[in-house]
């Protein structure tokens, strides 16, 4: 059967990944490329990149970046940030990304998804959402990067970008991203039972418990994480194991 | 005159698909390709697609390509992924629409409101790693039974020869992921995204002789 997905995240900037509470602080966790390999030699199902560079001036990085790793590791690669038009999703899947993860351009534009999905096929198309718990089992989506509010309800939200054409959801709770104590696994639940579609889960992790929970309790297809692997916490083979010891099934 | 062929018809990305045929190949020479003539030369043909079923023969069609597909399908080592596996086939329920019609049996999509054994939802893109139950072939060679491959798929194949199926997964019931026919091979999952398994069958594919 179908194995529940473990996704390391890197968010990028100026060539580096790099990990911060909030953006500010940021850590330096290393060169992209290397780190693409130990991850991709511990067993992770797919990386995730994030373009967290604020200059329009520095976006040619990525696509260097992403053109060596695609060179070397051979599992799927998402890509997103500062994803705007049809034209950048073609950019990054010609530099060799999988799939291209839009964020707050599909609240200001939801005919992009559309229209990139048309273009390009749902498979390739992830839609972000960053939500934050507004009343007891009800979150908004915020946007570039959980500062701005949108009034839009998450649940609804992602339902409506399933309906134009997202292949599957990255679903990033603010409350708990940067915490370390787990995803909100209410929201996780409520996203993920009103899809078809797959949902990553994402915002929280601090330990191998809350990946497992990701997928048992918030009911996510995959789990994801950064800083409990990029700094040499656990590897993703750990956190396979100790998954698989609670009986989910993982790719091992 | 290229060893390996790909077959561009404008349809996703082929980079993860030429990259991976280097990796097993690195002394051949390997071509992404539009151009008939050079499909026709060359000596293996891997067939790729992504997207819409129907976008994909309309495209493949709007370049005049269908009769070099049909013919490298017929007399050279051929490999279809993913909607290059599909197309294949006689008909597709993607559109209601007729496929290249070289194997006999449709294209299906995975039941709304599929559930595994214990009740869990079973989302549609069957998306991730699953387990491949194999025949013997000379691709699976050096391939562990159950190794898992990369998929990202709402439709599947239903061969009407049930001789021609090479390998199946589970979601939650048995589906076909790969099948062939003389010098024909197609599987339903990513080889070029499937980490060392994927990259093993396309070493595979890259030496292999049919008869």
């Amino acid at each position: 059967m179908l194995a529940k997905r473990i996704i390391p995240c890197m968010d990028v900037t100026a060539g580096r990944v790099v990990k911060g509470v909030s953006f500010v602080e940021l850590r330096d966790a290393g060169d992209p490329v290397e780190i693409a390999k130990r991850y991709d030699e511990q067993g992770a199902d797919e990386l995730t990149f994030l373009d967290i560079t604020a200059s329009s001036d520095d976006r040619s990085i990525i696509f260097h970046i992403i053109e060596k790793v695609a060179e070397q590791v051979f599992i799927p690669l998402t890509v997103g940030g500062g994803v705007r038009e049809v034209q950048d999703v073609r950019n990054l899947l010609n530099a060799g990304a999988d799939k291209v993860s839009i964020n707050t351009s599909a609240v200001v534009n939801p005919q992009l998804v559309a229209d990139a999905a048309g273009r390009y096929g749902s498979q390739c198309i992830v839609v972000a959402i960053d939500a934050k718990q507004v009343a007891p089992g009800k979150w908004e989506v915020f946007t570039h990067g959980g500062r701005k509010a949108t009034g839009l309800d998450a649940v609804e939200w992602a339902q409506k970008m399933q309906t134009l054409g997202a292949g599957e959801i990255l679903l990033t709770s603010m409350d708990q991203d940067g915490q370390k104590k787990g995803f909100d696994l209410a929201l996780t639940r409520a996203v993920t039972d009103a899809l078809e579609i797959p949902v990553i889960a994402s915002g929280g992790v601090g330990n191998l418990q809350h990946l497992a929970d990701g997928v048992t309790l918030g009911g996510a297809d995959a789990v994801l994480a950064a800083s409990i692997f990029h700094f040499g916490e656990y590897t993703v083979q750990q956190a396979k194991q100790h998954m698989a010891q609670q009986g989910i099934e993982v790719r091992l | 005159m290229v060893d390996i062929a790909i077959v561009d018809y404008g349809m996703g990305n082929l980079r993860s698909v030429y990259q991976a045929v280097r990796k097993v190949a690195p002394s051949a020479s390997v071509q992404v390709t539009d151009d008939a003539n050079v499909i026709a030369a060359a000596k293996r043909v891997i067939f790729p697609g992504q997207g819409a079923m129907p976008d994909c023969m309309r495209e493949l069609d709007a370049r005049g390509l269908r009769q070099a597909v049909l013919d490298a399908a017929q007399n050279k080592p051929f490999l279809g992924i993913c909607i290059g596996l599909q197309m294949l086939f006689e008909h597709s329920a993607e559109g209601d629409i007729p496929g290249l019609g070289v194997l006999q049996g449709e294209v299906v999509r995975f039941a709304h409101e599929l559930r595994d054994a214990q009740g869990n939802k079973l989302k549609v893109p069957h998306m991730g790693w699953n387990g491949v139950h194999h025949a013997d072939h000379p691709l699976w060679a050096g391939i562990a039974q159950d190794a898992r491959f990369y998929y990202v798929h709402s439709y599947y194949v239903q061969p009407r020869d049930t001789d021609i199926v090479q390998g199946t997964s589970d979601y939650p019931q048995p589906f076909v992921c790969a099948v062939s026919r003389g010098n024909l091979f197609a599987v339903q999952f990513h080889p070029e995204k499937s980490a060392a398994a994927g990259l093993k069958l396309l070493e595979n594919f890259v030496n292999w002789n049919p008869v």
